[in-house]
């Protein structure tokens, strides 16, 4: 890298989040599978370059133990530290989740607050370039759930710097949701000093007749539906939650209080999803003053399909979210 | 990066381990047993009777304190599971006595009541939290199977059978991280020994040598499966032999016994050369919890090593042949009797959890 560049990778941002808050703190350490240097630096480069700055003692390489990874991160973060276990694929997650839902998100509650996880958990995930069932899974759902557990899940590159800084400093488990197929996608550079909180929402687009609401991988989709229905005239507002759990009630509910209609758009599979949360909360709130049901958008109740013929048929898109704008708005 | 692993193979220097490979045989504790692999020696700690009074305390306050918590389960006043560590005291008292506090780590399982005594914890407020209370050691919230003291360096209490061991590994990476010269003592059961995560946790300690000291506590029965019923190896302490963690097998009825060998454990660890896996043949008097009848075993069986092997009479009968009166151990029971009597009144006496306190400490900051 020569000059600060203009626009950087989504993979870039973590990177350099990572690298700011090991200069910054010596208690942050990595830990995943293939993450040093020697090993590639992660099998996405994400860690590209961390081992080499820091040294393997600070970016360690892991067997294939994802158990053993998270269950030594949540050791080392008990005692002070503030490990990044890097769980290569959102699947491998289901592998782990005794220690990431007994351990991780439980430890300073069943301790009467003696306790605390300082521990961040990178993963990355996400349908369309055809790795199937076992390699494509959205589960923030899941991890949402469970009380004691912090989920973030970044849009674009300047996000993702200050989100992962973030969730990396905070002194609660975080779960940090990247999204493979988007590692590749530029945006505006972050300043260095750049610092996104946690549990704070975003208005990147203000509107007047629905509030499109989404997070991670569906805000791209929903900035591209929002322009093509503003060719029909219907004026989008949308919130970036950023943080889906604890995600910021205040600002979705002013914004649908205001456009009195809403959509909640994910990747992960419609039924029993975040988008179920968040339109019970908002009919709970505002029921008398909406429009029309919220509506919600996400992907097949089926296992993620290899083909990409029928992965994309799968896949919620920029035309679902179009449809369920004017199916509500009638 | 780490040193690289322990170059002799373990089975060189383990001349017992053929002999003991194909035994299917349950063995109880009531003969001393020492085997090893990876040249380690278990030789019987030799106490100043000073030191063998304190091990003597140390264990009956044990078994007082878990006698009252089990009349008080059935009493109603615990809810919830509740593991009784009767039977198994000389393990823990024989482990914790041989650490360094302050700059030592331990964490367990779900049978935890023990280790927080032995590990110098107010036994008022473990019994407070056994009823809930909020003067509890987790203010209520986390009952009989998550206790914790990080003053003590006592890291839970866990109820997920092998969990531990991972979440050890990981207070051991911290020690050498930080090179503060401390070692973890990560216990489990003969039942978690069949878990996955400790042989990924056992490879990573390895791996990276790090200083922790895994602890089996065969019990010889994994809630109501006995060992050899639910192991392919029942000679737990081989384990290891495949990741090249040195193993030893000790009598865990025989205080001094366990003293001994964990002295050997730790001088290992403490010098550099990674993990040590100790078995300890123990055996629990109780059910597995307080709801378990226990039909799986006789009541010969128990009565006969109760008979034989019981830790605290063992202890009882040298001291006597070393010439402490009889009386003076009366006064030590009255002594413990009288602790477990306050802590019962006391964790009968606290009041309850607020409310508000459901919300406290799921995150650092409140929802």
């Amino acid at each position: 890298m020569t000059d600060k560049p203009a626009e950087i990778m989504f993979a870039q941002a973590c990177n350099m989040a990572m690298a700011k808050a090991m200069a910054d703190d010596p208690k942050v350490i990595i830990m995943g599978e293939d993450i040093a240097d020697e090993q590639g630096g992660g099998v996405f480069k994400v860690t590209l370059g961390l081992s080499e700055k820091f040294g393997t003692d600070r970016v360690r390489s892991t067997p294939i133990s994802e158990q053993a990874i998270v269950g030594a991160a949540v050791g080392s973060a008990m005692v002070g530290y503030k490990p990044v276990a890097e769980i290569m694929l959102m699947n491998f997650i289901t592998v782990a989740m005794d220690q990431i839902v007994n351990h991780a998100a439980k430890l300073r509650f069943m301790s009467g607050g003696q306790t605390t996880v300082p521990l961040t958990i990178r993963t990355t995930t996400g349908a369309g370039t055809g790795l199937g069932g076992q390699h494509s899974d959205m589960l923030e759902a899941w991890l949402a759930h469970v009380p004691g557990l912090k989920v973030v899940a970044a849009s674009n590159p300047a996000d993702a710097y200050g989100l992962l800084y973030s969730s990396i400093m905070d002194p609660n488990p975080v779960i940090f949701i990247e999204n493979t197929p988007g590692y590749f996608v530029k945006g505006p550079a972050p300043a260095p000093d750049h610092v996104v909180p946690l549990g704070k929402a975003s208005v990147p687009r203000e509107g007047t007749d629905v509030t499109l609401i989404g997070y991670g991988s569906s805000i791209s989709r929903c900035h591209a539906a929002a322009d093509k229905l503003a060719e029909d005239g219907i004026s989008c507002e949308i919130v970036d939650l950023r943080t889906i759990a604890p995600y910021d009630e205040e600002t979705v509910l002013k914004s649908v209080a205001k456009t009195k209609a809403a959509v909640v758009v994910h990747e992960a599979v419609r039924n029993f999803g975040v988008g179920a949360e968040i339109s019970s909360r908002i009919h709970e709130e505002l029921f008398s003053e909406l429009k029309a049901p919220v509506g919600r958008v996400g992907s097949g109740y089926a296992p993620v399909p290899f083909s990409p013929a029928i992965e994309k048929a799968w896949m919620f898109s920029q035309e679902d979210i179009e449809r369920e704008v004017h199916k509500i708005l009638g | 990066m780490a040193k690289p692993p322990r170059k002799t193979p373990a089975a060189k220097k383990s001349p017992a381990a053929k002999k003991s490979a194909p035994a299917r045989k349950s063995s109880t504790p009531s003969k001393p047993v020492a085997k090893t692999t990876g040249g380690l020696k278990t030789p019987i700690y030799k106490a100043t009777k000073a030191e063998l009074m304190d091990f003597y305390e140390q264990m009956l306050l044990i078994r007082r304190f878990e006698e009252k918590a089990g009349q008080l389960y059935g009493l109603g006043l615990i809810g919830g599971f509740c593991h009784l560590y009767i039977g198994q005291e000389a393990v823990v008292t024989g482990l914790q006595s041989a650490i360094e506090p302050g700059k030592d780590s331990v964490i367990t399982g779900y049978r935890d009541h023990g280790h927080m005594l032995a590990c110098g914890i107010d036994p008022k407020i473990v019994m407070a939290e056994l009823t809930g209370r909020a003067s509890g050691i987790s203010k209520g919230k986390g009952g009989s199977m998550h206790m914790f003291s990080v003053d003590h360096g006592f890291y839970g209490g866990h109820g997920i059978v092998g969990a531990q061991v991972s979440l050890g590994t990981g207070l051991a990476f911290a020690h050498k991280y930080k090179e503060d010269g401390g070692v973890c003592l990560a216990y489990f059961g003969d039942g978690a020994s069949n878990q996955g995560q400790v042989y990924e946790s056992f490879n990573m300690a390895e791996l990276w040598q790090l200083p922790v000291v895994f602890v089996i506590e065969n019990n010889q029965y994994a809630m109501g499966t006995s060992v050899n019923r639910s192991s392919a190896e029942d000679q737990l302490y081989r384990r290891g032999e495949s990741f090249r963690i040195p193993g030893m097998q000790v009598d865990g009825m025989d205080v001094l016994a366990v003293r001994g060998a964990v002295e050997e454990a730790l001088k290992d660890v403490r010098g550099g050369g990674g993990p040590v896996l100790m078995e300890l043949k123990t055996y629990r008097y109780r059910g597995h919890s307080m709801s378990d009848p226990a039909k799986y075993r006789s009541r010969e069986e128990v009565q006969n090593i109760r008979e034989k092997s019981d830790p605290i009479e063992r202890l009882k009968a040298m001291l006597m042949k070393q010439g402490v009166a009889e009386d003076e151990l009366k006064i030590l029971d009255k002594k413990v009797r009288k602790t477990v009597a306050d802590a019962a009144d006391f964790a009968e006496e606290s009041p309850e959890p607020e409310l508000a306190e459901l919300y406290t400490d799921v995150l650092v900051e409140q929802y």
